[in-house]
């Protein structure tokens, strides 16, 4: 059997056991030590073991921003409330992104133990999965092992007939990329509009209606059992001292095999690009690294190692991990127009800064496209983005800025070329 | 209390202030859009971001509060650029209209980028035009004119519990928009008006009868008769300069002489004839049921479609009496036609307002006792406003000018109907009278006075025990009303025997109709001002007033009259709550 977008390359722990088997069939998930970290937490660890055991394995979390797991789970657990959440990022909005998708879709079971511990770790009775909507199929898989976790006794009251009960519900997101910035998040989960929150207070102390929450993204809460299972020796032998661990990529665009991949955080971009995902060095140009919110980068950028720190330093972000890959028959201007289409589709709308900011950006864009623009509208697109990155309300806006600037400034020429009407592109269907 | 520094600036403020609000108290300008003293910010404009030492970006000031030692710099080179691109941006998605625009010289907006010097054509027009919103009686929407800063949607749902309005799409195609985008008209809107008050820009107004009144005016066949509610003398001045709760009645009626008005009266009278009615009402009702009496004042017109709407239970509780506005409206085109021998079919009766309810109860069916539509046209604040500029009349140096005598003569207990708990106030003053013959001894009813939501008195009448409560603004009236209909459905009866309520915050100085860019506390000023007019006045009860006894003696007969029922009273319907027409 042939998957589509699985690839051996590089170093398979989390998607170590994606493919291999039934996702749904709980059996052999055990069978491959699959709830052992759950037994073992609830018969010999306290929440606070648990916490600190994270903190020390040095999990970052995997949706973008880095923020230290261990930190989040203890300001949530120092809450006083009798209820709280666990939430499980799972609106994987980011364009090229399907990361939190092989998991979900390969190993159901790793998100829910994972879900199970961190609401051990803060203290939570209730766990919440926020589904993508364009993941109907995701809903029954889920849905499947749920039931099948639950039927077990990994679910609901007194799990393994130890003191701790919780339970998960599936929630369906309804096809909002800003949902996936926590705060819009919680205010989907509440059915209001999802727009983000004004913070502080943070979710940990005010998170879903009003009680303290987690909220993790899909990656990062599967990773939680094997880092217990396997111990934080073996996780920190794998990435950077300070990014442990690995990292799922998603590699689209010209390259020869297309789909994601599991790589030690550090390695660099070039082995990713060329050796594992088989793009070609001669026809190559520049990616898009980071997803939509991502950085443009050219050949000059192939060196980077592929860890937080590294990225952080060339003024590049992890963000979810979706790399696009283009080559020299394809248009930095497209490109851009697509990122810029799709900000602007995606923008909620709360804020001035973001809500027009994305529409000029656009308008201007193009302009450029059908060669009616001038230099003065480069400038200006770099000028907006820099506003929006400044007094946008949320990320969403705050990180436009990223893909228009790299793009101008590496390519500024490419761009530049654009303004003059007589200029052909094919790809801009002039 | 916290130290911080603004701009090197020490002031020390509570724990918990915004930064924008210590700025204030520090005596430092930061420029901001969507910020409203009476709201929760939202943060949408994102004008106000100030930077803050040790802070890396910038934050935005509406919603940071201020820790101690705090510095913060609320004017540099980078904030400017900053707060200059929100502007051109807010610029290029605006229809730039303020030639014609209702709020041009008071549009937020307009005064911003006036301060700042911005270009409007620096960055591409991405406006995409939108129809208007006129389906309503009372209020048109505007959406080219609309900047998303959220205050109308805020004060629809939160502030009035109404939730006609809401956010609708996303991004750069996010608009207010209706119930299925039926439009104002065909929604639960009460027409209070709310929203046009709060917009910082011109987005939403009154549906203008301006042009109407002056055709009216200029029609030599047609006798046109003016009335001015009580919160009108409170505000007008405001419209050209003079300071909130400056009192200009004298100068209001030689300003509507001088734009050609045949009769000059007073809403004021017909709100002692409300009182005479109401108060009996009341008093009749007190001595059937006892302490088991319960009666809800009626004269705020967004009150009551609200009440049809969301609580019709409580329709055969509310008072029958019709509003000032109505009643005058009905006497004009009879009593007043008959004393001055004029047809009543010649007579035009123009209502100035406070309001923009008062727009869609002068146009509801059975609102015709007089065989005509009682009240032809309805102008707010605003408006009449307007009508004095285009006329060239320099209203702050104007004589002072009394109104016409037979309905123009008015007591204290009509001036306070403007603000909330005056109904209260006046009503009592005459139904203690009615009830022991004796007028009070202390007119003066302070405990239904103020801003609070919620007032809530006992007063001894008799020996009776009558327990009253104010609310105003739709929430806070919300909120006393299902107290109240939950006691009523449990034990069939309630703790309160007197309820007013005004469906604007502060009452009809705070009303959708009054001059824009209020918060409370100008509308607290606003009602300050018309206690004062009632302690200067001779006679401070309804029951005293000269034109009304002369009304009742030559017209009406005595309260509660047939003839009286007939033209100063009313029913109710019960409403459906999407649409809010009549079931």
């Amino acid at each position: 059997m042939e998957l589509i977008g699985y690839r051996e390359e590089g170093k398979r722990v989390l998607l170590a056991n994606v493919g291999k088997y039934s996702p749904t069939s709980i059996d052999n998930y055990v069978a491959n030590g699959g709830f052992e970290a759950l037994k073992k937490v609830l018969k010999e660890m306290s929440p606070t073991d648990l916490i600190n055991t994270v903190k020390e394995s040095g999990l970052r979390g995997r949706g973008g921003a880095g923020f230290p797991t261990g930190l989040k789970w203890e300001l949530t657990a120092k809450e006083d409330s009798d209820v709280k959440y666990v939430i499980a990022n799972a609106d994987e909005g980011e364009f090229g992104t399907f990361k939190d998708r092989m998991i979900m879709e390969g190993d159901p079971y790793l998100l829910i133990e994972g879900m199970v511990l961190a609401g051990y770790a803060v203290g939570a009775t209730e766990g919440y999965i926020y589904l993508r909507a364009e993941y109907p199929h995701l809903w029954h898989v889920l849905g499947e092992a749920l039931e099948k976790a639950r039927e077990r006794g990994y679910l609901g009251k007194k799990i393994q007939g130890s003191d701790f009960s919780f339970d998960i519900k599936l929630f369906r997101g309804a096809g909002a990329y800003v949902c996936g910035e926590e705060t819009a998040l919680l205010e989907s989960l509440e059915g209001k509009r999802g727009h983000p929150r004004r913070k502080p207070p943070y979710p940990a102390q005010h998170g879903l209606w009003g009680k303290p929450t987690v909220v993790n993204n899909v990656e990062t809460l599967s990773y939680v059992p094997l880092i217990i299972k396997n111990g934080i020796e073996w996780f920190r032998s794998m990435g950077t001292e300070k990014s442990p661990g690995t990292k799922i990529f998603t590699v689209i665009g010209r390259v020869k095999h297309p789909g994601g991949y599991e790589v030690e955080m550090g390695t660099p971009l070039s082995t990713l690009l060329f050796d594992y995902a088989c793009a070609d060095r001669n026809e190559f140009k520049g990616a898009l690294v980071g997803g939509a919110a991502g950085v443009v980068v050219d050949e000059s950028f192939l060196d980077v190692k592929l860890d937080f720190e590294s990225l952080e330093e060339r003024g590049a972000l992890l963000g979810s991990g979706a790399i696009l890959v283009f080559n020299k028959d394809d248009c930095v201007v497209d490109i851009l127009h697509s990122v810029l289409q799709f900000f602007k589709h995606e923008s909620c709308g709360k804020c001035a800064p973001c809500r027009l900011g994305t529409q000029a950006l656009f308008e201007i864009i193009e302009e450029i496209r059908y060669g009616e623009a001038t230099g003065e509208d480069i400038d200006k697109m770099v000028e907006i983005a820099e506003t929006m990155k400044d007094a946008a309300y949320c990320p969403l806006g705050q990180f436009v800025v990223l893909p228009v600037k790299s793009a101008i400034e590496r390519f500024r020429g490419e761009i530049e070329r654009h303004l003059d009407p007589q200029f052909a592109c094919k790809k801009c269907w002039r | 209390m916290v130290k911080v520094y603004i701009n090197d600036k020490e002031v020390d403020v509570k724990e918990g202030t915004s930064i924008l609000e210590a700025a204030r108290q520090a005596g430092e300008f930061i420029p901001h859009l969507c910020y409203h003293p009476d709201l929760e910010p939202r943060g949408s404009c994102g004008i106000c971001i100030v930077e803050i030492d040790g802070v890396p970006g910038y934050k935005r000031s509406c919603m940071e509060p201020v820790k101690e030692g705090m510095r913060v710099k609320t004017n540099t080179k980078r904030l400017r650029e900053i707060r200059k691109q929100i502007l051109q941006l807010l610029l290029s998605d605006h229809d730039v209209e303020c030639a014609t625009c209702v709020a041009n010289g008071k549009c937020e907006l307009q005064r911003l980028c006036n301060l700042m010097g911005v270009d409007p054509y620096e960055v591409p027009k991405i406006l995409n035009y939108k129809e208007l919103d006129d389906t309503s009686i009372a209020i048109i929407r505007d959406p080219n004119k609309c900047i998303m800063c959220g205050r109308c949607v805020q004060v629809c749902n939160e502030m009035q519990t109404v939730s006609a309005i809401t956010f609708s799409r996303r991004g750069h195609e996010m608009y207010v928009e209706t119930f299925y985008g039926m439009g104002l008209g065909n929604s639960v809107c009460v027409n209070c008006g709310q929203c046009a008050v709060y917009c910082p820009t011109g987005a939403i107004y009154e549906v203008s009868e301006v042009d109407a009144v002056w055709d009216a005016i200029f029609d030599p066949d047609k006798h046109v008769v003016v009335q001015e509610a009580p919160a009108i003398r409170a505000t007008l001045g405001e419209e050209f300069g003079m300071e909130p709760g400056e009192v200009t009645t004298g100068k209001m009626y030689a300003a509507l002489r001088r734009l050609g008005f045949d009769a000059v009266f007073d809403t004021n009278f017909a709100a002692d004839l409300t009182i005479m009615e109401e108060g009996t009402e009341f008093v009749e009702k007190f001595k059937k049921e006892g302490e088991n009496a319960l009666l809800i004042t009626s004269c705020s017109p967004g009150w009551i479609k609200f009440m049809e709407t969301f609580f019709p239970g409580l329709g055969k509780y509310v008072s029958s009496a019709k509003s000032p506005q109505q009643m005058f409206g009905a006497v004009a085109k009879t009593y007043y036609a008959r004393e001055a021998g004029i047809d009543p079919a010649k007579i035009v009766t123009v209502s100035v307002m406070p309001c923009t309810a008062k727009k869609y109860e002068a146009r509801r069916p059975e609102m015709r006792a007089s065989g005509y539509q009682d009240v032809d046209y309805v102008l707010t604040t605003r408006e009449l406003a307007r009508m004095i500029k285009e006329a060239g009349i320099d209203f702050k140096n104007l004589p002072e000018e009394k109104a016409d005598d037979l309905m123009g003569i008015y007591t204290g207990a009509g001036t306070i109907f403007g603000a909330t708990g005056g109904v209260m106030e006046a009503a009592i003053r005459s139904a203690y009278y009615f009830i022991t013959g004796k007028d009070l001894e202390n007119l003066d009813i302070t405990a239904v006075r103020g801003m609070e939501g919620v007032k809530e008195a006992e007063l001894e009448i008799n020996g009776a025990k009558i327990k009253v409560a104010v609310a105003h603004g739709l929430g806070n009236a919300r909120k006393l009303l299902e107290k109240v209909w939950k006691q009523l459905e449990e034990t069939g009866k309630t703790e309160y025997n007197f309820i007013e309520i005004m469906a604007c915050p502060g009452g009809c100085v705070g009303g959708g109709g009054q001059p824009f860019g209020s918060d409370f506390a100008t509308r607290a000023r606003r009602g300050e001002a018309l206690y004062k007019e009632d302690k200067s006045l001779p006679y401070r009860a309804s029951h005293h007033n000269p034109a009304i006894k002369r009304l009742y003696e030559k017209f009406l007969g005595k309260p509660g009259s047939e003839l009286a029922h007939k033209l100063l009273h009313t029913h109710y319907y019960k409403r459906d709550r999407v649409t809010g027409k009549v079931l």
